[in-house]
């Protein structure tokens, strides 16, 4: 099963009801398959006129109560951040998925990892996280999207799937768990029913002319921010434990560093990799305590050092934390990465 | 002594912020009397957008979502997806709707999207303080078009319902204005034709009102009605542009 397909198949699985799409390459097999299949398990398929259009969508979707979501890849989801900002402010459950493509830009349809900001700094305006979880295996991504639906609803917020064009489009065998497709959206009292001439109406709204209220509003919504920081840091460790030279990386380049981690085993090294599952809240207390071998760090990404920013924070100067990126699309092979483990271990870090 | 004439329960007990002489009142109430006439109003759901109608969920009796500024149609295509049984409207200014907006309206049109868009026309953004709007009259002077809009710079004035109307999906779309008693009443008959095409499940339904804005204007209450009479309906014709066969 292709990568973009298993995410749209675990989404069905999901028990999502309602999707909105926009094509844009390389997420196309997701609206495509969602288009086929979602109305046959019951759900909508609506093709938006943009991905404007379909984050408003989304919005509207999810706050009349369906179990929504939207997929889109870098540009797409550069548009879409005015519309996520809003779902931040208003604390609608939904899911995004963001395949990953090179940038800046219309950049190209190769795979990156440029959107490490977008998915983790909050693209849009205003003080707000958005959870995003990097698969770095189609089963993975196929979980998580199904995760992804639980937490949203969990935590009253939109959640992010970060794949890339790699993941999208490659192909390996996925064991669906299909007991979760009949999770059904509870009534909640903030979904917008009509009032029934039963109660007072409802309203969902992020402005507030108040100050003082405003800056209330933002607090609760950093007070959660904070549960979901403690509560859902999500990381792989690998080799770890004795590592001299610990890799970080996430996603289909966190499959690439674990072939050189294992090579520098192999020639008498010890490296490992921590593997962040989620990109916020970022698993910085993998880097809190450090294995006392370690001596270095290296963070690799197929962009042009983005992750890196968080990984300095974690590691707060206690070793040297080195970079190597690829980006426009290139994919990093083991063999390069290996050299560049090699010279750091052997002290020419430059 | 018997009742002729109460205030509709479609509007709630709250003053409204809008300035002395706007006709946003007005189109409140159109609405929400209607809505409170067909028995919507605990079955209904609003669309806010952005402009001086932002917070046009304080004054209507019904549930209600705030839109980014231009979007309403998008996330009006998004409730009424969802639960299609709810009557779902948008309430939109001319800034709103014919500039940010436009792809969504046309495209809410365009998929026949069976909603009702309620769309204030007073030819300039009054909440941001009166600057030119796509709809500004050629001439008309507004704090961006300081010697008056020059159609040889900024083109001339945007028709939004007969454009709308050339989509083929639409259904319904009229143009009426607020400016006189006799005028209202018409414009209370869209807004029931809207709503009832809806109901219908005929799709698309627009109604654009023709409405002043004394503030963003420099005028007085008074001079703004006759303004819109003058100056307004001669370029903006009134009429229906489009309807299903049997409305």
């Amino acid at each position: 099963m292709k990568g973009n397909e298993a995410l749209a198949l675990a989404a069905i699985h999901g028990g999502c009801t309602h999707f909105f799409g926009y094509p844009i390459t390389p997420q196309n097999e997701i609206p495509e398959f969602l288009a086929r299949e979602l109305p046959k398990a019951g759900g909508l398929f609506l093709q938006a006129e943009s991905e404007i259009a379909a984050v408003n969508m989304l919005y509207g979707a999810a706050a009349a109560g369906a179990r929504a979501m939207i997929s889109s890849s870098s540009p797409g989801l550069a548009l879409m951040q005015e519309g996520i900002s809003m779902l931040a402010a208003t604390e609608i459950p939904c899911v995004i998925v963001n395949v990953m493509r090179g940038g800046p830009g219309l950049g190209g349809i190769q795979p990156a990892q440029s959107d490490y900001f977008q998915m983790t700094r909050g693209g849009g305006n205003g003080d707000y996280r958005i959870i995003s979880l990097a698969p770095a295996t189609l089963q993975e991504s196929a979980e998580m999207m199904q995760e992804a639906f639980a937490l949203a609803q969990k935590y009253r917020t939109p959640v992010f799937i970060v794949s890339d064009g790699m993941l999208g489009q490659m192909m390996e065998p996925v064991e669906l768990n299909k007991s979760r497709s009949k999770e059904r959206v509870a009534e909640q009292p903030w979904i917008l029913t009509g009032h029934h001439n039963n109660r007072s109406p409802r309203t969902i709204k992020s402005l507030r002319l108040d100050p003082a209220e405003l800056e209330i509003h933002n607090l609760r919504l950093q007070e959660k921010y904070k549960r979901i920081s403690q509560a859902e840091v999500r990381f792989e460790a690998y080799r770890e434990v004795d590592a001299e030279l610990l890799f970080c990386a996430f996603g289909s380049t966190a499959r690439i560093v674990k072939n050189s981690v294992d090579d520098l085993h192999q020639k008498g090294y010890r490296a490992g990799l921590i593997r962040p599952q989620t990109l916020w809240p970022f698993p910085a207390l993998a880097f809190r305590s450090l294995p006392k071998s370690c001596r270095s760090v290296i963070c690799v990404e197929m962009n042009c050092g983005q992750m890196l920013d968080d990984v300095k924070l974690a590691v707060e100067g206690r070793v040297p934390v080195h970079f190597y990126g690829r980006c426009g699309g290139m994919i990093p092979e083991p063999e390069e990465l290996t050299a560049r483990a090699l010279d750091i271990l052997s002290g020419d870090s430059q | 002594m018997s009742v002729i004439f109460s205030k509709t329960s479609g509007l709630t007990e709250t003053a409204t912020h809008y300035c002395p002489g706007c006709t946003h009142g007005i189109a409140h109430r159109l609405v929400a009397e209607v809505l409170e006439e067909l028995g919507l109003l605990g079955e209904t759901i609003g669309c806010a957008s952005v402009g001086c109608s932002i917070l046009s969920y304080n004054y209507l009796n019904v549930d209600m979502i705030e839109c980014s500024h231009g979007r309403a149609p998008a996330v009006a295509t998004g409730i009424k997806r969802t639960v299609p049984e709810k009557t779902v409207f948008t309430y939109q200014g001319d800034g709103d709707l014919a500039s940010i907006g436009t792809a969504e309206i046309v495209h809410a049109a365009h998929r026949g999207e069976n909603i009702t868009v309620i769309f204030v026309n007073n030819a300039i953004y009054g909440m941001t303080g009166g600057q030119m709007a796509p709809t500004t009259l050629a001439g008309q002077k507004t704090t961006t078009a300081p010697e008056g809009r020059q159609p040889e710079f900024s083109g001339l004035p945007l028709k939004m319902s007969e454009m709308l109307a050339q989509v083929p999906s639409a259904s319904y779309v009229e143009r009426v204005s607020l400016h006189h008693p006799k005028y209202i009443r018409k414009a209370k008959k869209a807004v029931l034709r809207a709503f009832t095409c809806q109901m219908e499940h005929r799709g698309f339904s627009l109604v654009e009102l023709l409405s002043t804005c004394p503030t963003g204007w420099g005028l007085d209450p008074i001079d703004s009605l006759e303004w819109l009479e003058a100056n307004m309906i001669p370029y903006y014709p009134l009429g229906v542009f489009r309807a299903p066969e049997e409305v």
